[in-house]
């Protein structure tokens, strides 16, 4: 038989095993309400008062945040605005959209059917074109087109979803232009699951209550992204690639005229102009808020809040993160990576080290989430990881004992594949799971046009916060860098015709310096974070601070 | 709990040096722990992007292998290096000015390297997704587009077919175009999402949205509370 697992957790699995027969037929209470208020506030991490701070300058002063954003947002600039020559500008566009996933690819090509011709728009990203969490999207995409949907269903629903915190005018937008821009994925040629009469397959998400999710297989974001980029690339649409954002550029007043770019092999800066600047740059999964692993992609460092938040734009929501309870943390391969609900719906049941069923399986994302947390550091009931993580099991085996062999293989195709690459064969044996930083739920202030308060700054995606309110529901990402995408790409265009370019400062990061000063702040960091660090120990201790030249 | 000494360390050889590394890490992870910090040849560490294909070969194995350095366990012994970049040619289109259904041969005028296909399967062999490779080539070669474009859905791009292809055959790019023919030309389109965008265009919903937008966060909790779920259908 197919062995991933080492030999202390093969043994935990027959502790897992010998309860299996009496567990099958169990069914767990569910928490009362003040039980689960409990536990959540002991155990969620958003939940956490010890894991958020208020900030002490800016435009959201007195407002709580993750630490980890906290540290970066509170930190000085990478750069010293002394040495930085503005007078030599290296791109002069109409349009400038920093980052090149989901979100600022729709911006750009939206800009083009709006008339601004591509070689005056300029698309400037951290990593490769397409790099981003658009391209991991599994699950699909919320749109209300059948006939006993309606956009007001769907506005509704996310806004229950979200604990009416959702910003009504930002929410009318991503469900009423829901339907036009599946319309328009039709005319690019994105393929979507279809029946025979060309009718779309669509499943319900947790907490819609229409089967409204359009989806590609389990792989309907990248299926987006690689469209979207195709026709950027047959549009020649200039993109430059390795070159993140590190500043933003404004004149004397506070408008936005650009960015300051960084070349990440070479580390030689270029200046870019622009009349309007769209920030498209992702969330913060890659900040690990309160350690934990991440579902998302390598870019995902927040950058686009730190230069956002520096030129006046304020937050909203940031104090709450989405979390999966079912993040797969081992083997290392997976870690992260999404056990899909389904599991649970399915029969499985979450067990821990002593081959306890310790939760009810289908209690709420965050109530089950926050159980997860407690058998695994707050009862030490948890499973620990070569690389010193702790899990539960995810009794997957269960399912074919409960509902007949095959229904795993069946059902769960993709995920068996996942698991069998690493020897792993979960028709046979279970998962080993712990919640997974999954979404950041809040970002930057934004209009339903998708322009911030500052002038000439524009932004879209993830890295924007309102629409979803405190919370997320599943299919409404891919849907929110179509929707603002599109319209921060139509204003950003519109904004062109009324403005004349613009001077070039880096008045604003001294500004933003010298209120970190008086505020008393003083840190070793300095941001954005541009990429996570995952090197070993050793080797950053022994670490020389020497530029080698050829 | 796992006790230290089942940590246990091997040597890989990155461009030939040797680091030792715990077990049990991914080629990227190893790479990291050894010291390397990415900026090329690291995307989505999950398996969905194609940054971070990744030529290696096992101890005392004369085979060359290939997969994704975040998807791929090190083995002892294992000597690798990482391809950042795929130098690759694609052809330019308009897919609104395309005509697929009058000219079977588009995809073969467009790619006319195929032609050259040996049927030798290495693309095949190469591809981290088991894509039948090879068989969506052949497919495109006769004009079934729909064929290619099905064989080819899972292709995250990683460009490891073409680097090992001896007709230079730009696989990945072929089967993008092939895909989006089939997406729009091909597949038959929704007749109840038409409906539905000319309902919005005539602000069927705007006066029932207005109402919804107006409520306090009291009002739209009853609404809420009150929904019914269907299917939809």
């Amino acid at each position: 038989m197919a062995d991933g697992y080492p030999e202390y957790m093969r043994k935990s699995i027959e502790r897992l095993e010998s309860t299996r027969d009496e567990r099958k037929d169990i069914q767990f209470e569910r928490m009362h309400a003040d039980e689960s208020d409990d536990l959540l506030k002991k155990f969620h991490p958003d939940y956490r008062e010890e894991g958020k701070q208020k900030l002490k300058i800016g435009a959201s002063k007195g407002e709580k945040v993750p630490l980890e954003l906290l540290a970066l947002l509170e930190a000085p600039s990478l750069i010293d605005p002394s040495e930085i020559n503005l007078d030599q500008i290296d791109y002069d566009v109409d349009i400038l959209i920093i980052g090149g996933g989901g979100a600022g690819t729709v911006a750009a090509l939206w800009a083009m059917k709006e008339g601004i011709s591509p070689e005056n728009i300029l698309i400037a990203t951290k990593l490769r074109h397409g790099d981003s969490n658009s391209m991991m999207a599994q699950g699909g995409i919320q749109a209300a087109d059948t006939k006993d949907d309606s956009p007001v269903q769907h506005y509704l629903d996310a806004m229950g979803g979200g604990h009416y915190t959702n910003e009504p005018e930002l929410l009318e937008a991503l469900t009423k232009d829901a339907p036009k821009l599946i319309k328009w994925h039709e005319e690019l040629g994105i393929l979507y699951d279809r029946d025979e009469e060309g009718e779309f397959i669509e499943l319900p998400g947790g907490g819609t209550s229409r089967y409204r999710l359009h989806s590609s297989g389990d792989y309907t974001g990248m299926e987006l992204m690689r469209v979207m980029r195709d026709e950027a690339r047959n549009k020649d649409l200039p993109v430059l690639e390795f070159a993140p954002a590190v500043e933003l550029l404004t004149d004397e007043d506070g408008t936005v005229t650009g960015a300051l770019m960084m070349n990440l092999e070479t580390n030689e800066y270029y200046v870019v102009r622009a009349k309007s600047t769209i920030l498209a740059t992702g969330g913060f999964g890659r900040l690990h808020v309160q350690s934990y692993p991440t579902s998302n992609h390598y870019g995902a460092t927040g950058d686009g809040l730190i230069m956002g938040y520096r030129v006046g734009v304020p937050l909203k929501d940031m104090d709450s993160v989405q979390y999966h309870p079912t993040g797969a943390v081992f083997p290392e391969q997976v870690l992260g990576l999404l056990v899909t609900e389904k599991v649970r719906s399915l029969g499985a049941q979450p067990v821990n080290d002593e081959g306890e069923l310790f939760v009810n399986p289908l209690e709420p994302r965050d109530v089950e989430a926050a159980s997860f947390i407690r058998e695994c550091y707050g009862r030490e009931r948890g499973v620990e990881t070569p690389t010193g993580m702790k899990g539960v099991w995810l009794d997957s085996p269960l399912i074919d004992v409960l509902k007949g062999e095959g229904t795993v293989a069946k059902n769960l195709p993709a995920m068996v594949r996942q698991y069998k690459r690493f020897n792993i064969d979960i028709t046979k044996d279970p998962m080993l799971v712990f919640p997974t930083l999954h979404y950041q739920n809040g970002g930057l202030a934004i209009d339903k046009s998708g322009a911030t308060p500052v002038p000439g700054l524009f932004a879209c995606g993830e890295v924007t916060g309102g629409v979803h309110g405190k919370n997320r529901l599943m299919g409404n990402s891919l849907l929110d860098f179509n929707v603002f995408g599109k319209r921060a790409g139509i204003s950003a265009a519109k904004h062109v015709a009324k403005v004349s370019k613009g001077k070039l400062t880096l008045k604003h990061v001294e500004r933003y310096g010298k209120a970190l000063k008086s505020a008393g702040i003083d840190t070793k960091i300095a941001s954005p974070l541009l990429l996570p660090e995952y090197r070993g120990k050793k080797v950053l201790e022994r670490h020389l601070d020497i530029e080698v030249t050829l | 709990m796992p006790e230290e000494k089942e940590k246990k360390m091997i040597d890989i050889y990155v461009m030939g040096r040797r680091y030792k590394v715990p077990e049990g890490l991914t080629i990227m992870t190893a790479l990291e722990y050894a010291g390397y910090k990415y900026v090329r040849g690291c995307g989505c560490r999950g398996g969905f992007c194609g940054a971070c294909s990744t030529v290696f070969r096992n101890k005392d194995d004369y085979k060359l292998k290939m997969d994704l350095a975040c998807q791929t366990a090190v083995e002892d012994g294992m000597f690798l290096v990482q391809l950042p970049f795929v130098p690759s040619v694609r052809t330019m289109y308009e897919v609104d000015e395309i005509e697929p259904e009058k000219d079977d041969n588009l995809l073969l005028e467009h790619y006319p390297e195929i032609a050259r296909c040996v049927s030798c399967n290495t693309c095949t062999k190469a591809c981290p997704q088991d894509i039948e490779v090879m068989d969506y080539v052949q497919a495109s070669l006769r004009g079934d587009i729909d064929r290619a474009a099905s064989l080819s859905f899972d292709c995250i791009q990683c460009g490891l077919c073409s680097i090992r292809c001896p007709a230079d055959i730009k696989h990945y790019h072929l089967a993008q175009e092939a895909r989006r023919i089939k997406g729009k030309y091909i597949d038959t389109h929704s007749e109840q999402l038409k409906e539905r965008v000319k309902e919005l265009d005539g602000c069927v919903y705007d006066e029932r949205m207005k109402e919804l937008v107006k409520m306090s966060k009291e009002e739209i909790k009853i609404v809420y509370d009150k929904r019914e779920f269907k299917k939809g259908e």
